[in-house]
């Protein structure tokens, strides 16, 4: 048992948005195959079509993608949370964006009743036009935003980040200052691949995100940096695919761990990387996950 | 993978708006109801059966495909594939019927010559609005029986593949293998249904994939959430008695829309 936020979770391992989070009954799906919680599909305030595709190839290191937000705005999508919260036993975190405060603010209060035990707000999506990591590469607005959503409601408040920065500290102590209740880290690097067939760039939208194995030390390093910085929780994420790459981020400062892309070898990762966990945990002599969160930074 | 380049080095017109078009390059791992993703470069990158190893067969309906039917032998599109799980392989002696509406052939064109070369019965039920309409008549009745239904009765039985599926003794079957509109299928899976054969039917499904490799949950099914790119897009029919098909699918933007 992990507590974050004032939340429950049976495990550490979390389901990242964007990654089988677009209806309820995926999400059910991915409760039951192991994770601790589930985090939807980025939320917006219109339906979107997203970018054309490709949206999303797998490379020798990674995987890219651009998406571009498609989501069918949260006027149609409280009805998917409320079928997610029936039928998960776990909790359910709405992912939400918008341009700027009001609507990330409107977004939010249209899935309160929907009761999502809590909202990510994703400003660091690295490819969409006048949404996420434009905004979540500017502190003030990262403040101000989570500042607005954290005023509109009760539910605890997470801010997800963009590596896309020079400094990822300065922007989660803004989160931190709008009181924003924990951090996750990291979105995805910005990338691009180009087919040398023809010299096209692979993605509809030329370039996109990077995530997978590729980006794992990456976000060790931003983990271990947010967590020296802040004094809420950092939830950590970025190409985790076994229990031994979650300890390292956990032991780099994650109270929990979210994963993605590792989903693609198959939808029973979360199950087996929580009873990995929790085995290490045991053969160590640690009483939870909190014994060796940050663990890296007291061994110095 | 990245998308392989591949080259069309034949098109056959099939019908006023189904092309096949063959490529340089072979899937050569591709099984039967497999698929790959086929990017138009510059344009946008859709879901296609593969009907050959080295093939597609394809409707033109939106902006990909008309962009495919202006390419011309020696132009080239990238490839990604194969993908999903396809139909249960047939095995020697095996019983095995193919209803097929419209464009639907595509990725039974492949069981039907996998079935026939290992020695499994092949009957199929091939349908159309019209006879100029009708594809791979020749391919399936080479593998086996064949009965033929137009809309419009301009070949075959007058009327749609339930016509004829209706008066058919379906418990010689060891399985049943359908693809088209989904209207279609859904009318057979009832009908199979009431035969109580529906748990030896595979059904091919499209909904719209973004990813295709099982991550972005773009396809994904009520009430299961079964991801029709990676689950599918061979699904046996004990599993959509209780979904969403025939009823609704998701569009781009995952809003529901009527089938
Ligand atoms: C597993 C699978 C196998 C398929 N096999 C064949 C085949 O063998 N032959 C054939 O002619 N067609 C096949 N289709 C349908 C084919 O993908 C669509 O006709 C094609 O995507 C249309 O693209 P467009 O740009 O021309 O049309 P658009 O104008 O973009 O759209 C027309 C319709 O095509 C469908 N479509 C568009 N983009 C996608 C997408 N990314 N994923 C799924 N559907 C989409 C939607 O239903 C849409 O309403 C298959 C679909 C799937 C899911
Ligand atoms: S299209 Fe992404 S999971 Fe099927």
């Amino acid at each position: 048992m992990v507590k974050i936020t004032g939340i429950e979770f049976r495990n550490p391992t979390i389901l990242a948005s964007g990654i089988m989070g677009t209806t309820g009954a995926s999400l059910v799906r991915m409760a039951n195959s192991g994770a601790g919680a589930v985090v939807t599909k980025s939320i917006g305030p219109e339906p979107k079509t997203g970018h054309p595709n490709p949206s999303m190839v797998k490379l020798d290191c990674g995987f890219l993608n651009a998406m571009g937000l498609p989501n069918p705005s949260y006027a149609d999508f409280d009805n998917e949370i409320k079928i997610a919260k029936e039928g998960a036993d776990v909790p359910v975190i709405a992912s939400i964006f918008g341009g700027n405060a009001e609507e990330f603010v409107r977004v939010a209060e249209g899935l309160t009743e929907a009761k999502p035990d809590a909202f990510e707000l994703n400003v660091s999506c690295p490819h969409a036009e006048g949404y996420g990591a434009t905004i979540g590469t500017d502190s003030c607005m990262v403040e101000a935003i989570t500042a607005a959503v954290c005023d509109a409601v009760d539910a605890p408040v997470w801010v997800k980040l963009t590596p896309n920065v020079t400094d990822i500290r300065s922007i989660g102590k803004a989160a931190e200052n709008g009181g924003a209740d924990a951090v996750v880290a990291i979105n995805t690097l910005r990338g691009m691949a180009i087919d040398i067939n023809s010299g096209y760039p692979i993605l509809g939208n030329r370039f996109g995100g990077l995530s997978g194995p590729a980006v794992r030390p990456v976000a060790i390093k931003c983990v271990y940096d947010l967590y020296e910085t802040l004094e809420i929780p950092v939830i950590g994420v970025g190409g985790v695919s076994s229990w031994e790459d979650a300890v390292e981020m956990i032991m780099a400062g994650a109270s929990a761990v979210q994963i993605g892309s590792a989903v693609h070898e198959g939808i029973e990762v979360f199950g087996n990387i929580a009873t990995g966990i929790e085995q290490f945990l045991q053969d160590n002599g640690y009483a939870g996950v909190e014994d060796i969160t940050g663990l890296a930074h007291e061994v110095i | 993978m990245r998308p392989i380049n591949a080259k069309i080095i034949q098109i056959i017109e099939e019908t006023p708006s189904i092309r096949t078009f063959r490529f340089d390059t072979s899937l050569n791992d591709a099984q039967p109801g497999q698929f790959v993703m086929v990017w138009l470069r510059g344009v946008d990158e859709v879901p296609m059966g593969c009907s050959f190893k080295n093939g597609i067969t394809v409707q033109k309906v939106g902006d990909a495909t008309s962009r495919l039917f202006e390419l011309k032998e020696g132009d080239s599109v990238g490839l990604r594939g194969p993908f999903g799980k396809g139909f249960t392989l047939p095995a020697k002696d095996e019983n095995i019927l193919i209803i097929a509406g419209g464009v639907g052939v595509a990725p039974l064109g492949p069981l039907a010559d996998s079935a026939a070369s290992v020695g499994a019965k092949v009957t199929t039920i091939l349908g159309a609005r019209t006879a100029s309409e009708l594809v791979f008549e020749q391919r399936f009745s080479e593998a086996g029986d064949i009965h033929l239904t137009t809309d419009d009765g301009s070949a075959g039985t007058c009327g749609f593949v339930t016509t004829v599926l209706a008066d058919m003794d379906v418990s010689a079957y060891d399985r049943i293998c359908v693809c088209g509109p989904e209207i279609m299928m859904f009318n057979v899976l009832k009908m199979l249904q009431k035969k109580g054969a529906h748990d030896r039917a595979e059904f091919s499904l499209h909904r719209y994939f973004k990813c295709a490799i099982g991550v972005c949950g773009a396809c994904c099914m009520d009430h299961e959430g079964l991801r029709v790119c990676k689950d599918g897009p061979v699904l046996n029919g004990s599993l959509l008695l209780d979904s969403e098909f025939g009823n609704y699918k998701r569009s781009s933007s995952s809003q529901r829309v009527k089938v």
